[in-house]
C-alpha cells in the first residue's frame, strides 16, 4: 500500500491546433509531476488556462493523457481506469446536479449509481441534506437553488460514495464570501477524516488557507511547489507602503528613508521591511524628525501573490496571456 | 455482482432518472402527443376527402389508410425530441460526472432510449384513440393488435438509437434539432400518404425501397387486412439494423467524446 493518494510523473497532453492556424499544436501539460501523501489537502495555483482543469480532467479519467505515468487511490489510472473512479470523486466547475430532479433525487440517484443497498442509501441522502444544510430545499428541484446550494449540493454528491480522494475543481469561484468559508469548513472537516483533496484554485487566499501543500501551475509547468510557507520564504519579505498628498513630500521621504521604490503617479514609496511593529515605529520616527507627514500607511506582509508575482513576473490576478488556453478550459 | 447484472442495475437506474425527468418536464411529451394529431386531423379533415377519392372510398377509406403514416412519422417527431434532450444533457455537467464514476458506460443513453419509447407508445396510443373516435376502423386480431405493437416498438426503438446517435454527434441542442428533419419527411416518400404508384419512376423506385414504406405496408396489413407480401420479414431487418447499428454508433460517439 503506497502512501501517496495521488502520483503522476511526466504528464502531458497537447490539442491539435486549429486547422490554418499553423503554430503546431497547443502545448496545455508540458511535463507535470505531482505527489500527493494520504489524507492531506494538495492545491493547485494557476491563473486561468495554465492547466488546472486539464489535470483534474485526465486524474479524474474523464481525459487521457498523451504521456506520463499516474496511480491514484493505489491504482494504475491507464490499466485501472474502472478501479480509480471506484475510489475517486469529483466536483468540477460547472455544476454537476441534475436540475430537473429535486436535490434528494438527486442524492438517491447517486446512492443508486454507488450500488448502496436503498436503506443505506436513504440514510445517507438524508445525512447529507442535514449536513450541507439542504432539508428544507430538499424536495424542490435543483433548478430553483441558489449558485452556492447547487455547489453544496454538487459536494454532497460526490460525498455519496465516500470517495478517499476528491478533487475539487474551483469549487468556490463565483461564491459570495459567507459560502466560501461555508465551504472551506466542509473541506476541513473531510481532511480531518483522513479523505484526501486534490483542489484547484486561482485563489491565491483559497491555497493559503487551506493546503498543506501548494503547486503553482503556469503555461502547463509547474513552476514552484511547497507548504504555502516555504513558497512565502521564496520571495523577498515584505514591504510598507507611504503615501503622500505631494510629489514634494514624497522626494523628501524618500531622501529621508534612504530606500524604497517610489511611484510619482500614484505618489507612494514601497519601503521593504519585515513589517514589525518595531520596524513600522523606526521608519515613521524617521520620517517625523524631518516632518514630513505621511497621509496613508499599510502594512504588507508576503502572501502567495507575491510569490506568483516573483516567479512569473506577473500579477496571479491577470490570466496568462494566451486565449487558446482559456478555451480548452472551457470546453468539455 | 456480474458486469452483466451491474449494467442492468445502472441501466434501470437511468431509466428512472429519465422518466422522472419526462414527468417533471412535461411540456415536451404533450407538444410530440399532440402534434402527430393535430396532423391526422389536418390530413382527415382538409387532404382526406381528395386523397380518399383517388384511392377509392372517400374521407372513410383515407383515415383507415393515413393512420399507419402518421404513427411512424409521430414516432420519428418523438425521435427528434430525443435528440435534442440527449444533445442538452451532454452539455450539462452531470454527464462529466457520470463518466468519472465506476457505472456502465451505456446505461445513461439506455436511459434516453427507453424513455423515449415510453413516450412515443404513450403518443401511439393517444393517437390511435383518436383515429378510432374519426372512424378508424381495423379489423385485426388480438394477435395482430399484438404484433403491429411490437413492430412499432421495434421501429421506435431503431429510430430512438438513431436519434440518440446523432444528438451525441450535434455540437449543440440547436443543430441536434436539424439533425432528425429527413426522418419526419420519409413516411411522404413512401406509402403514408397516397400508395407509390401514382407517384413518377424515380420517386417510386426509392418510395418502394426506402425502410418506412415496407413498415408501413406490415402495419397497414397487420391493422386493416390488406396484403402484407414480404413487407414483414423486410420491415423487421430493416429495424434491427438500424437499431443494431445506431446502437453501436452511439456507443462509440459516447466513449470516445
Amino acid at each position: 500500500m503506497s502512501d501517496l493518494a495521488i502520483s503522476a510523473t511526466g504528464l502531458r497532453k497537447s490539442y491539435p491546433a486549429a486547422k490554418g492556424d499553423g503554430t503546431g499544436d497547443k502545448i496545455v501539460l508540458d511535463g507535470v509531476d505531482l505527489a500527493v501523501p494520504d489524507g492531506t489537502i494538495f492545491s493547485l495555483l494557476g491563473p486561468n488556462g495554465a492547466g488546472k482543469t486539464t489535470t483534474v480532467q485526465i486524474l479524474s479519467t474523464l481525459l487521457k493523457p498523451d504521456a506520463g505515468d499516474v496511480r491514484v487511490a493505489g491504482f494504475d489510472l491507464a490499466r485501472q481506469a474502472d478501479d480509480v473512479r471506484g475510489a475517486i470523486g469529483v466536483t468540477g466547475q460547472y455544476s454537476a446536479v441534475d436540475k430537473l430532479l429535486t436535490g434528494e433525487e438527486n442524492l438517491l440517484l447517486m446512492a443508486d449509481l454507488k450500488h448502496l443497498p436503498r436503506r443505506d442509501g436513504r440514510r445517507r441522502a438524508a445525512e447529507l441534506l442535514e449536513r450541507f444544510d439542504l432539508v428544507d430545499a430538499a424536495r424542490k428541484p435543483a433548478s430553483t437553488y441558489s449558485g452556492g446550494m447547487q455547489r453544496r449540493l454538487d459536494l454532497a454528491m460526490t460525498l455519496v460514495g465516500d470517495p478517499r480522494v476528491i478533487f475539487l475543481d474551483e469549487p468556490t469561484t463565483g461564491l459570495d464570501p459567507r459560502s466560501r468559508r461555508a465551504m472551506w469548513g466542509i473541506v476541513r472537516e473531510l481532511v480531518a477524516a483522513g479523505v484526501t483533496i486534490f483542489l484547484t484554485t486561482q485563489y491565491l487566499e483559497e491555497a493559503d488557507q487551506l493546503a498543506g501543500r501548494v503547486a503553482l501551475l503556469d503555461h502547463g509547468r509547474l513552476i514552484a511547489e511547497g507548504t504555502p510557507e516555504e513558497l512565502k520564504r521564496l520571495i523577498p519579505g515584505g514591504h510598507i507602503e507611504l503615501t503622500f498628498a505631494s510629489a514634494h513630500l514624497l522626494d523628501a521621504a524618500r531622501d529621508a528613508v534612504g530606500a524604497g521604490v517610489p511611484d510619482p503617479e500614484a505618489l507612494t514609496l514601497q519601503v521593504p521591511s519585515d513589517g514589525s511593529v518595531r520596524a513600522v515605529r523606526e521608519l515613521l520616527a524617521r520620517l517625523d524628525e524631518r516632518s514630513v507627514d505621511v497621509a496613508e500607511m499599510s502594512v504588507h506582509t508576503p502572501d502567495l501573490d507575491d510569490v506568483f508575482l516573483t516567479l512569473t513576473g506577473r500579477p496571479a490576478a491577470v490570466p496568462a496571456p494566451a486565449p487558446a488556453d482559456q478555451k480548452q478550459e472551457t470546453s468539455r | 455482482m456480474s458486469t452483466l447484472s451491474l449494467a442492468a442495475r445502472d441501466s434501470s437506474t437511468m431509466i428512472r432518472r429519465q422518466l422522472k425527468r419526462l414527468v417533471r418536464y412535461p411540456s415536451m411529451t404533450i407538444q410530440l402527443i399532440v402534434t402527430p394529431v393535430i396532423l391526422l386531423l389536418l390530413f382527415v379533415y382538409v387532404f382526406g376527402g381528395t386523397l380518399g377519392d383517388g384511392i377509392g372510398g372517400g374521407r372513410h377509406a383515407y383515415v383507415n389508410y393515413v393512420v399507419p403514416g402518421i404513427l411512424l412519422m409521430a414516432a420519428a417527431t418523438a425521435a427528434t425530441g430525443t435528440a435534442v434532450m440527449v444533445a442538452t444533457d451532454m452539455t450539462e455537467g452531470i454527464i462529466a460526472r457520470f463518466r468519472t464514476m465506476r457505472i456502465s458506460r451505456a446505461s445513461v443513453l439506455t436511459g434516453h432510449v427507453v424513455g423515449s419509447i415510453v413516450q412515443q407508445l404513450l403518443g401511439a396510443a393517444v393517437l390511435v384513440g383518436i383515429a378510432l373516435a374519426i372512424g378508424f376502423r381495423p379489423n385485426a386480431s388480438v394477435v395482430e393488435w399484438l404484433a403491429a405493437t411490437g413492430l412499432f416498438a421495434l421501429f421506435a426503438l431503431a429510430i430512438t438509437w438513431l436519434a440518440v446517435a446523432l444528438g451525441l454527434k450535434s455540437p449543440n441542442p440547436e443543430s441536434a434539432s436539424n439533425a432528425p428533419m429527413p426522418l419526419i419527411i420519409l413516411p411522404f416518400l413512401g406509402s403514408g400518404f397516397v400508395p407509390t404508384d401514382s407517384m413518377p419512376t424515380v420517386l417510386r423506385w426509392f418510395a418502394e425501397y426506402q425502410p418506412f414504406t415496407p413498415i408501413m405496408e406490415t402495419l397497414r396489413g397487420l391493422l386493416l387486412g390488406s396484403e402484407i407480401g414480404d413487407s414483414g420479414p423486410i420491415a423487421v431487418a430493416w429495424c434491427a439494423g438500424i437499431a443494431a447499428l445506431s446502437y453501436l454508433w452511439a456507443k462509440r460517439i459516447f466513449n470516445r467524446a
